[in-house]
């Protein structure tokens, strides 16, 4: 005997999950297209990580297998961490990353559903503050003419770190162009100049601004089939773009255009990604909109002010920290009590 | 074209209405035995008035309302009583209630009844005959409708007709509508003179064109004035009463607040039928129309016999070897029947048989991942997803502040839950908890009030035993002479502080301001005892000795009392 309701919509959190994987598709292929295959090998080794850690977190905390490991949100935070790092890196960057995020950022706090912080940005804060080193060898994107690997050489590198004669790393990678920005502005040149090198592209960094396009299509199938509502999004990217704009208009020389801002870094895998992820954001839809103008102002002061070349994934975490609060303010009137009857 | 309004969230489900749709409604076979529960509605359950071995009439009152909110149960055909005891009745919690059983005689014969022309009857009038014909809501509430039928002191413009039926599988007002369109109208104009309310509007799903063609049909043809049919969108629970007159009207009834205080009522059209049987024919509510759905040879509407235990009644839609429950309702806020044996009641508007195929157990419950899509589709505007985490860790303060108390149950929340939380299980089991302590508490706050008494009295006593003690003795002292024994009697007659003090109330104030009285009573008695003179200690009257006599003989009978009461004090203290 069991109360009502009796019937449910077929829908599962395995499901909304997978959706969310079959979104990321998109973005990988651009990404493989222009950066080559590394990503593969990374987005792999933080698959049987994720996967492993989350069997022995389970087992460790006497919780069913079969059900958590099936509902593909370990697969999340894997695949979402190794986009967010250099694809060509060490194999245990990715995996020691991946491991963070799920035992301590995911498991310590609970399991599915209890964790405050998105497990894949913490495991992103962790390897940028432990390891800066490795975080910065971005792989040039193709058609800058420098040293291209062949996989068979970057699946050697990122296993036994040891590259073809007489090629360095500093050779086959590239700083990401927001990090390539904020040093020539400090150097004294004009956003303009600095947009003229080779690694710039239209819109963003040569490469990296068609990823992030094809971020965007992932985020209109999740709006689609919604998986996310459009708040978030809208709003992050909102703001982001007027805050980028007012800077710009006021100051061209030194400010760079509000594009820019939307289709380098992780802007794009953040407004559809990242802050979208229901557990730690708010519910109301208002709490929604003060989270994602925040995750913005955020975003946009670290890029401009901050010693870190992105802000997408401290903005997370520093938005996640807050949801309670935006929760509490935010609670919406229920039916009838909202004043006047009409 | 009326302009419509919207509620918040709210489900679009499989509807499965048309299985029961296609044919007319059936009557019921009068069933072997009747079991009629004597608590079919909101309010007291109803006495009996019959006795095992009588024979009763169709039409029959078995059990008579009690108190003011309270409706009448009747015999739904003629036969013997057989039993009147405690069995499973139609309710989600399974407990047993009292029931009359009949075994009909198969006659059918009614008790002598008449109706009367409403307009032509007092209103008072009209309710009591509600009442006595145990008419109460019909769309699941089973509130008494005489209760609800009062526009004394709020003007009620609107009267809202509820056929809107947003359950799924459920059609048993839709084909009510669609074949007795005529008596529901007259019905409703019953309610409308009752209610003193200007304009009637009767909502109805846009699902269910037949009923809104039939209805329309019949304001026509009676030339009802400001009546109107409206087709609202079909969206689950449409059907509730706060989202009908919100869709209707744009009026919000907030939770705890009566919609007649914003100048609407709302009934359900068959419980508009029925009240119109009841007033001008003078029939009682003995049957009423109950889907029969699911896992069946033949869905189809019935027409049952109030009392029919639903195993006999499904075997007659033709229920399928695989059905494995009978849920009474509709899928979204039915109950799970403890047993096939029960009677339908007035709240039965629909079985639906269920194979595993059709309704498959709930699969295991996922952590709540906060996707919020439940909050989407809550129609009261709460935030389950909260309402949850607060009853899942029986932080039930923090549920009422988030209002639980709002919630309708309607199920939608648990419906798109993809992570299959028997969320509506957590309210009912927070709600019941709440109300449980309210419970304990007023019990706790009565046991503290009686022990407090207790240990004002016990004190009291003391003081007084102590009092007299000194007295006694001074008097024994003072008055030497015979003559004046008497005189303590008459001290305490003057100033007994005893008979004040039992009307005292137990506060701890109240107890020390009876300290300062008492004191300021001794100090007076022995002033008294001191200065008076033994006038009316000669020359007493019989009655007056015999007085003194009966007062000496309750102190007495009182200090054994006190005195034993204060060494089972000792003992007693827990």
């Amino acid at each position: 005997m069991w109360s009502s309701p009796f019937i449910t919509t077929p829908t599962t959190v395995s499901q909304i999950m997978l959706r969310v994987l079959i979104a990321l598709f998109p973005g990988i292929a651009l990404y493989v297209w222009y950066f080559g295959p590394a990503i593969l090998v990374s987005i792999t080794l933080a698959s049987i990580t994720a996967l492993a850690c989350e069997a022995a977190m389970l087992k460790l905390r006497n919780r069913p297998l079969k059900p958590f490991l099936s509902d593909n949100s370990a697969l999340i935070t894997g695949w979402l961490l190794a986009l967010s790092i250099p694809s060509l890196a060490p194999w245990w960057l990715v995996v020691v990353g991946t491991a963070f995020g799920i035992v301590v950022a995911k498991h310590l706090y609970g399991g599915l559903g209890n964790n405050p912080f998105n497990p894949a940005m913490i495991g992103y804060a962790v390897l940028i503050i432990s390891f800066p080193m490795h975080m910065t060898h971005w792989i040039s994107p193709h058609g800058l003419g420098g040293i291209e690997l062949s996989f068979a050489e970057q699946l050697n590198y990122i296993f036994s770190g040891v590259l073809p004669g007489g090629s360095t790393l500093d050779a086959l990678t590239t700083a990401t162009p927001l990090d390539t920005l904020k040093t020539q502005l400090h150097l004294g040149l004009p956003v303009d100049a600095i947009r003229e090198m080779p690694i710039f592209g239209y819109l963003g960094g040569k490469g990296g601004e068609m990823v992030a396009i094809g971020f965007v299509i992932g985020g209109g199938y999740l709006l689609l089939t919604r998986v996310i509502n459009w708040v978030i999004p809208a709003t992050y990217l909102g703001t982001l773009f007027a805050i980028a704009a007012i800077f710009h208009l006021a100051d061209p020389v030194h400010y760079v255009a509000p594009l820019f801002h939307w289709f380098s870094g992780a802007a794009m895998l953040g407004a559809f990604f990242i802050y979208t992820d229901p557990i730690g954001s708010p519910n109301s839809h208002k709490g929604q909109v003060i989270y994602a103008a925040g995750a913005a102002l955020l975003t946009y002061l670290i890029r401009t002010f901050g010693g870190f070349p992105d802000g997408v994934a401290f903005a997370a975490l520093l938005m996640n920290i807050c949801v309670p609060l935006i929760d509490a303010y935010t609670q919406p009137k229920v039916f009838g009590k909202k004043g006047g009857g009409k | 074209m009326r302009q419509l309004f919207k509620f918040h969230g709210g489900v679009h489900a499989e509807t499965h209405k048309a299985e029961s749709t296609r044919t007319p409604i059936a009557q019921c076979a009068i069933p072997s035995k009747l079991v009629i529960p004597l608590h079919q509605h909101v309010g007291n359950r109803a006495v009996p008035t019959v006795q095992v071995g009588e024979r009763v009439l169709k039409g029959q009152i078995i059990g008579r309302p009690e108190g003011r909110l309270s409706s009448a149960v009747h015999a739904s055909t003629s036969g013997t009583v057989s039993a009147i005891d405690m069995q499973t009745v139609a309710h989600f919690s399974g407990l047993p209630d009292l029931c009359v059983t009949i075994i009909p005689d198969g006659n059918d014969e009614w008790i002598p009844h008449s109706g009367v022309d409403y307009k032509q009857t007092p209103h008072t009038e009209l309710r009591h005959r509600l009442r006595e014909a145990g008419i109460v809501g019909l769309g699941g509430a089973v509130f008494p409708s005489d209760m609800k039928s009062y526009s004394n002191k709020h003007k009620i413009k609107t009267l809202v007709l509820n056929g809107a039926e947003c359950e799924p599988y459920i059609t048993c007002d839709d084909l009510l509508m669609r074949e007795r369109a005529a008596d529901i109208l007259h019905g409703a104009e019953v309610l409308r003179e009752l209610l003193y309310a200007e304009e009637v509007l009767i909502g109805i799903e846009d699902n269910k064109p037949e009923a809104i063609a039939a209805m329309q049909q019949a304001v026509n043809d009676d030339r009802h004035a400001r009546m109107e049919v409206i087709a609202v969108p079909t969206l689950y629970p449409g059907g509730g009463a706060k989202q009908l007159i919100r869709v209707l009207t744009g009026i919000e009834v907030a939770a705890g607040v009566r919609s007649t205080e914003m100048g609407v009522q709302c009934f359900n059209v068959a419980t508009a039928w029925c009240a119109w049987r009841a007033i001008t024919y003078g029939e009682p509510l003995l049957a009423r129309i109950v889907t029969v759905t699911g896992n069946v040879e033949r869905a189809q509407n019935y027409e049952v016999l109030l009392g029919t235990p639903v195993d006999e009644l499904v075997v007659q839609a033709g229920s399928k070897p695989d059905t494995y429950k009978h849920i009474m309702g509709g899928p979204m806020m039915g109950v799970d029947l403890p047993s096939g044996a029960v009677g339908v009641t007035k709240a039965t508007n629909c079985i639906i048989e269920a194979s595993p195929a059709m309704f498959p157990p709930p699969q295991p419950a996922m952590p709540c991942i906060r996707c919020a899509r439940c909050a989407d589709v809550c129609p009261a505007e709460l935030q389950p997803q909260d309402l949850y985490w607060f009853a899942k860790s029986d932080n039930f303060g923090k549920t009422q502040e988030f209002s639980l108390f709002d919630c309708i149950e309607c199920g939608a929340c648990a419906y798109v839950c993809p992570s299959h939380i028997p969320l509506v299980q957590y309210y009912r089991y927070a709600k019941n908890e709440i109300w449980q302590r309210e419970k304990e508490q007023q019990a706790a706050e009565l046991a503290r009030e009686r022990h407090e008494y207790r240990q004002f009295r016990i004190e009291r006593e003391k003081q007084e035993k102590a009092e007299r003690l000194a007295q006694k003795e001074k008097a024994a002292l003072a008055a030497k002479p015979p003559a004046a024994t008497p005189l303590p009697v008459a001290a305490d007659q003057n100033a007994d502080p005893n008979n004040t003090l039992q009307m005292r109330v137990d506060t701890d104030i109240a107890r020390s301001n009876m300290q300062m009285r008492i004191d300021a009573a001794t100090a007076r008695a022995k002033e008294q005892a001191a200065a008076a003179q033994p006038k009316n200690t000669v020359a007493l009257t019989p009655q007056q000795q015999a007085e003194i006599a009966e007062i000496e003989a309750r102190r007495a009978k009182f200090h054994a009392n006190a005195s034993h009461s204060g060494a089972d004090d000792e003992s007693s203290k827990q």
